[in-house]
């Protein structure tokens, strides 16, 4: 358990250092953000009142498409010099890269969105009916259920042929439960109502698909 | 097993046939829906057949990546082809019903959205096995296919919470039915089941060959590699 914590933190830590010093994933999710809040701002030109009601799915769409970038550079990096291969020859426990890959996406895209979210608030005039708390909540679960899936799906589009295209197509079936959620639970606290429904399926989608994940991931690694 | 094919051909073309005057000439024109009614007898046994082939695929997958069995394998690739195919009949068949009764094509209620969903999902599952290189193919799909299932209860709860449009489920939901009516809709149910069974197991025997052809050209060019280039 040590050498899985210890394993997770190098990995995690290499990501993090990699990522600070080359920008790549944060600023490509950015940028690609910060256009779909433009365009869509123009393509609906809502009032505030209006914005209340479409803003939890906006917010969503703008952050899975931007995950996706970020979901795709994960693999893509450990591949160059076969630094994936060397992993799998090694007799380090693949779940310990699997969590520490899907931490460091997490980070990226929590970072992602508590950038853009302010933008959001001025360009769409948002304000809140209800609890605030209660956003930060659906926030982690859901990134956490974007992120744990995109994880393990952009390992599995490794071994396809188009790659890129791949890891939406298989993330975005699998993932409509959960985007249904965010989307409901930020809509109703937006106007006010209540939103525990949305939260603890959330929570359990999170508890399912980690488990599963974590099971299948040496398995799917590993696949020759 | 070569004879009992064709026998199984025969005995599935009677029964769609039988199937077919049931649903069409047999079973009672229903009162306020009339005639356009009678789509039930294709759609929810599509629907069940469906259902039936996905949950085998899941079966198979799970078989798979517990025994790497190459059976379980092509089984459930098999099952995947042929319910995703009986999912677009039943997406078909659902709106052409749902026009003249509900007034609307399509609506974003429980079953409906679920079946969607499931159909994406397994089209998705395609996909993969098309893109993906040969070699690591039934471990990338079995493991998709397990997340796949998973996400059926949750696609399901999470609809739940919207209003139910559908009609109530004709086992189980309570509502009364002519029994000539559930005769029809029974026979139409095995006449479909046979007839999945019959193209699944085409299918599967096409899909071995395949591999056997596969295999056996790889296996000439590890003995003979200076062979002829074509």
């Amino acid at each position: 358990m040590s050498s899985l914590s210890a394993l997770t933190r190098v990995t995690l830590m290499k990501d993090l250092r990699l990522e600070w010093r080359s920008k790549d994933a944060i600023n490509s999710m950015l940028f690609f953000s910060l256009l779909v809040v433009v365009v869509f701002s123009f393509s609906f030109d809502p009032s505030a009142e209006e914005s209340r009601l479409i803003a939890g799915g906006l917010i969503w769409v703008a952050f899975l498409f931007a995950a996706v970038v970020a979901l795709n550079q994960t693999w893509a990096r450990e591949i160059r010099n076969q630094v994936l291969d060397a992993y799998r020859v090694s007799p380090a426990p693949a779940n310990s890269l699997f969590i520490a890959k899907t931490l460091g996406n997490f980070i990226f895209v929590t970072v992602l969105e508590a950038l853009m979210t302010p933008l959001f608030i001025v360009f769409y005039r948002l304000r809140s009916l209800g609890p605030v708390w209660q956003l930060l909540l659906v926030a982690a679960f859901g990134t956490w259920a974007l992120v744990v899936n995109g994880t393990f799906f952009a390992a599995m589009s490794l071994r396809t042929r188009s790659r890129e295209i791949m890891l939406p197509l298989l993330l975005f079936p699998i993932s409509i439960p959960a985007l249904l959620a965010m989307v409901q639970a930020t809509t109703a606290i937006l106007n006010g109502e209540g939103a525990r429904f949305w939260i603890v399926l959330l929570a359990t989608y999170d508890l399912v698909f980690t488990t599963v994940c974590l099971l299948l991931f040496e398995t799917v690694l590993n696949a020759e | 097993m070569k004879k009992v094919f064709p026998i199984l051909g025969v005995v599935t073309a009677v029964l769609l046939i039988y199937a077919l005057y049931q649903a069409l000439a047999v079973a009672p024109t229903e009162r306020t829906m009339g005639d356009v009614q009678r789509i039930f007898y294709y759609h929810v046994p599509s629907a069940w057949t469906a259902f039936l082939l996905f949950f085998i695929n899941f079966g198979a997958s799970v078989c798979f990546l517990i025994k790497r069995n190459q059976t379980a394998d092509i089984v459930a690739l098999v099952c995947a082809e042929v319910g995703v195919v009986f999912c677009t009949v039943v997406l078909i068949t659902g709106p052409i019903w749902a026009r003249p009764v509900w007034g609307i094509w399509w609506t974003w209620d429980m079953r409906l959205t679920s079946t969607l969903v499931l159909w994406l999902i397994y089209v998705s599952y395609l996909m993969l096995r098309r893109f993906s290189s040969s070699g690591e193919t039934p471990l990338l799909a079995a493991a998709l296919a397990v997340l796949g299932a998973l996400c059926v209860p949750f696609v399901y709860f999470s609809i739940w919470f919207f209003r139910t449009q559908h009609p109530q489920p004709v086992m189980g939901g309570g509502g009364s039915i002519d029994p000539r009516m559930l005769h029809a809709l029974l026979i139409n149910w095995l006449a479909f089941s046979c007839f999945a069974f019959l193209v699944c197991w085409s299918r599967y025997r096409l899909e071995k060959l395949q591999r056997e052809v596969d295999e056996a050209h790889a296996l000439r060019s590890l003995h003979d590699p200076g062979g002829r280039v074509r």
